[in-house]
């Protein structure tokens, strides 16, 4: 069973993010939308949690990262989609769970 | 939802005759919306609305009036940045009806 | 009418919540009364002023343009908070340039931003009338 893990809030303002790693089995994938694109960019302590979460597959939604003004921050190791993308993944995983 | 005809085409007018989409403005709009009003429409009055529309298309908002008198002191000389020459050239208010006639929707905060 | 301090304080990025949107709105309504107007921007309120916002893929409102209107509405106290932007990696450098034009100053462009640490920003906030959170 693969798993897309989808995390729509600030890692700054919610333990959503934290709580969703924590969940995150090797094999599965972790897409970042809307205000969870946020942890994403570099500098910040979340971008390092991806890095060290060796085993899970991260990827970001372009358009909501376009949005805030940030796809030049954009920390390495992170696939960006379309929303083309978001619906591939969800047909690659056996199942989806949207962490609120 | 109501609609004005301009030339033959429809465009679609909120409840207080504001244009529902500034994309479809054309001057053509502003003079038929100002005709129904009783008003012709002159440089002057172009000059003004002129300035409402490239103000929107800078920051997305429909400027204040006291902000409008400003701006206008500024850009089209001191003799008419004051109130009594816009609400000469626009009776109904500057704001009001100016943005009207600019197919913006109306000032935030104007009632 | 006596002139109050108010400051809005906002927390919220843009785009995921309507509050930032809101926030900007009273801003704009309220400048009409003369008061004394602050912002404060900490933690994810910082977003809100990100440069280079392009949300036609979203298909939401990109109001991050209406920040630079501010000057004309007489708020040049924009204060951002140091350690947000730094717990988020951002500097003034990623952040949109706010100016207001000095009338007093022939026109001179200043800045409105004032960039303060969170102690800093405590004791402006301790200063106020009233303090409305977004």
């Amino acid at each position: 069973m693969t798993l897309l893990h989808t995390v729509n809030k600030s890692p700054f303002e919610s333990n959503t993010f934290d709580t969703c790693l924590g969940y995150a089995k090797d094999g599965s994938t972790v897409l970042l939308i809307e205000d969870g694109v946020y942890a994403a960019t570099t500098g910040t302590s979340a971008a390092e949690k991806i890095k060290n979460a060796s085993g899970v597959t991260f990827a970001v939604l372009g358009p909501d990262l376009q949005a805030r003004g940030l796809e030049g921050k954009l920390a390495d190791g992170i696939k960006v989609v379309d929303y083309e993308g978001f619906v591939n993944l969800v047909a690659e995983h056996d199942s989806v769970q949207s962490w609120l | 939802m109501a609609s004005i005809e301009v030339n033959g085409k429809q465009f679609e007018v909120d409840e207080e005759g504001y244009l529902a989409n500034l994309n479809e403005w054309e001057p053509a709009v502003g003079e038929a919306m100002a005709a129904a009003e009783d008003q012709v429409l002159t440089d002057e009055h172009w000059d003004i609305i002129n300035f409402l529309r490239e103000y929107y298309e800078e920051y997305q908002i429909a400027p204040a009036v006291r902000v409008l008198t400003k701006a206008v002191g500024k850009r089209l000389g001191k003799e008419k940045g004051n109130s009594k020459y816009l609400y000469e050239l626009f009776p109904y208010g500057p704001g009001k009806q100016a943005c009207k006639y600019a197919g913006l929707p109306k000032p935030t905060g104007c009632v | 009418m006596a002139v109050k301090k108010f400051m809005y304080v906002n927390r919220k990025a843009p785009y995921g919540s309507i509050y930032a949107l809101e926030s900007l709105e009273v801003v704009l309504i309220g400048a009409a009364f003369d008061q004394d107007v602050s912002l404060a921007f900490i933690g994810d309120g910082v977003y809100e002023l990100t440069k280079g916002q392009n949300t036609e893929a979203i298909g939401q409102k990109n109001f991050s343009p209406t920040y630079s209107a501010l000057g004309d509405y007489d708020v040049n106290k924009i204060y951002v908070e140091k350690e947000s932007l730094e717990e988020r990696g951002l500097t003034l450098d990623d952040l949109q340039h706010l100016v207001w034009e000095d009338e007093d100053d022939d026109w001179a462009e200043k800045d409105s931003i004032r960039l303060v640490s969170r102690a800093e920003l405590a004791d402006v906030m301790a200063e106020q009338d009233i303090c409305l959170s977004f």
